[in-house]
């Protein structure tokens, strides 16, 4: 089963960040991508720029509109995706518990629907 | 003789640090305050002692260094703030050893322990808390031990200084009536700084091990309090434990302790954890660090005796249940049980754990896999193997039960 772990923090705590803080929380991704990467069960990993580099678009009122911006401006911010294949809720919670971004923010685990791939939508399951 | 005035400060750091804060900080709580004239004694010692000399009673000389700093500052903010201040009460705290530079610096180190682990401070800040006050360590050495970010640890560290200061937190040690139920979160704290390897596997590498620092902490405690039993058993259960240390595989593959080599077990740290345990017992009043650390001499007896007395584990495991029954010591009686009276009265053990928990319990799921094997139901253990992979984020721990798969595929 497919997983994403949806990284939320609060972002004015990046920007705040000494240059040890920053190389420590980048050591501590490594290490965990490094650990899903042995186990077998990444399947992607992106980390984002901060949520100030966000531009949004929307055709929501029958025109082009694009914001400055994210979609919606709460106190903590997407920030970041690890893509997890494992064998159900349970291993994709030990895999999540083990984040290093759950230590200063919150991670959402969201079971895959569909995705698509060699040219058609997939079922997760 | 710059580089011993320095390496004997250091030395210093390393062994006084906590007996001088504790003096220091006891005088009105204030521990940040403490810990800053403290700091400025150690400055001043690699200052002066290059050049004149080491004094004949170094701590005496940081503590009254320290002490003179923090009167000073004291008297400062009182003048300012214009308070009325009992110079009387206060000057007598402070020169508890003014006049006798020449006797050993008194041993107030309980009472901080009992600070730190008070209940009214968040328990998970009282290992960090310890670490700083007892051990000097400061908050970036503490966060990295922990996996958390330098400014997270800094700041639930002033916190919790903060709150001992303003809520007047009594640096004194508790009365024998309320010993045992006080003394149990400082055992827990003290155990926590050994602990904390299992709990982060995938924390950021290389991390600074505390196991080290916790063995020195219930050493230091069971001496200061030789007559409590679990103190005693504490330090009995961390120095039985770090001395499998070099065993476990840490660096290459997970070697579980019944396939460990006992050459490569620190005997020192052995006959020390032995030492500290018959001295328990003799107290005859048994505690779940007692039962931990007589668990791990069983293990430990295996060096000498070539068996392992899983008989005795049983019924050790049975009498740690009673008094901590927590999940992973209900896996642990269920194994034992498993090896004792067989793999399937090991396996109805395991069912009847009630809580819900043990199904997202990884360490239940590698016990009954390795049941279920013994008891050789091959597709049962095959599935009870997976699930355990499954749930097991440690690369060595995950190549071991892999390995295990497929020798019985």
């Amino acid at each position: 089963m497919r997983y994403a772990l949806l990284i939320h923090y609060a972002q004015p705590t990046v920007s705040t960040l000494s240059a040890d803080e920053i190389q420590a929380g980048m050591a501590a991704f490594h290490a965990y991508a490094k650990a899903l990467d042995d186990a077998g069960v990444l399947l992607s990993a992106e980390v984002l720029q901060t949520v100030g580099n966000a531009t949004s678009i929307s055709m929501k009122l029958g025109k082009l509109q694009v914001q400055d911006g994210p979609f919606a401006d709460t106190k903590e911010a997407f920030a970041g995706i690890f893509m997890v294949n494992v064998a159900d809720l349970d291993a994709a919670l030990a895999w999540a518990e083990k984040c290093p971004a759950a230590q200063w923010g919150t991670v959402e685990i969201r079971p895959s629907a569909v995705r698509f791939e060699s040219g058609s939508w997939v079922s997760a399951a | 003789m710059t580089d011993d005035a320095a390496t004997r400060a250091a030395e210093l750091a390393r062994v006084a640090y906590g007996r001088l804060l504790a003096l220091l900080a006891a005088f009105d709580g204030d521990i940040e305050a403490a810990e800053d004239c403290l700091a400025d004694a150690f400055a001043q010692a690699l200052r002066i002692w290059p050049v004149s000399a080491v004094p004949d009673n170094p701590e005496a000389w940081l503590l009254r260094v320290a002490r003179n700093r923090r009167y000073d500052l004291h008297r400062a903010a009182s003048t300012r703030l214009n308070e009325s201040l009992d110079d009387a009460k206060h000057g007598s705290a402070l020169s508890v050893v003014q006049d006798h530079d020449l006797d050993p610096v008194p041993d107030r180190r309980l009472a901080l322990l009992f600070v730190c682990a008070h209940p009214a401070i968040d328990s998970s800040v009282r290992t960090p808390l310890i670490l700083q006050t007892v051990l000097g360590f400061d908050a970036r050495q503490i966060a990295r031990a922990f996996a958390i970010p330098v400014a997270t640890m800094a700041q639930r560290l002033a916190r919790a200084k903060r709150r001992i200061r303003d809520t007047r937190i009594p640096f004194v040690i508790p009365e024998r009536l309320q010993m045992p139920e006080r003394l149990a979160p400082v055992l827990e704290a003290i155990y926590g700084a050994y602990a904390i390897d299992f709990q982060l596997v995938a924390g950021p590498e290389p991390r600074d091990s505390l196991a080290a620092e916790s063995q020195y902490l219930a050493t230091t405690l069971a001496e200061l309090l030789p007559d409590e039993a679990e103190a005693l058993g504490l330090a009995s259960l961390v120095s039985l434990s770090l001395a499998r240390r070099p065993a476990r595989g840490r660096t290459g593959a997970f070697v579980p302790l019944d396939e460990q080599d006992p050459a490569s077990w620190d005997q020192e740290l052995i006959s020390q954890g032995e030492r500290y345990l018959q001295r328990a017992s003799l107290l005859r009043r048994t505690g779940r660090f007692q039962l931990e650390a007589a668990i791990q001499s069983v293990h430990c007896t295996r060096a000498a005796s070539g068996v392992t007395d899983w008989r005795a584990l049983r019924t050790l495991y049975a009498a740690l249940l009673c008094v901590s029954p927590t999940l992973g010591v209900l896996v642990a009686h269920a194994a034992a049980v498993g090896r004792v009276d067989g793999a399937l009265a090991g396996l109805a053990a395991l069912d009847a754990i009630a809580d819900s928990a043990v199904q997202r319990f990884q360490p239940a799921w590698a016990a009954r896999a390795h049941l279920l094997a013994e008891a050789e139901q091959a597709d049962e253990a095959a599935k009870a193997y997976e699930r355990a992979i499954s749930l097991t984020t440690d690369v060595t721990s995950r190549r071991y039960l892999e390995r295990r798969l497929r020798e019985i595929g």
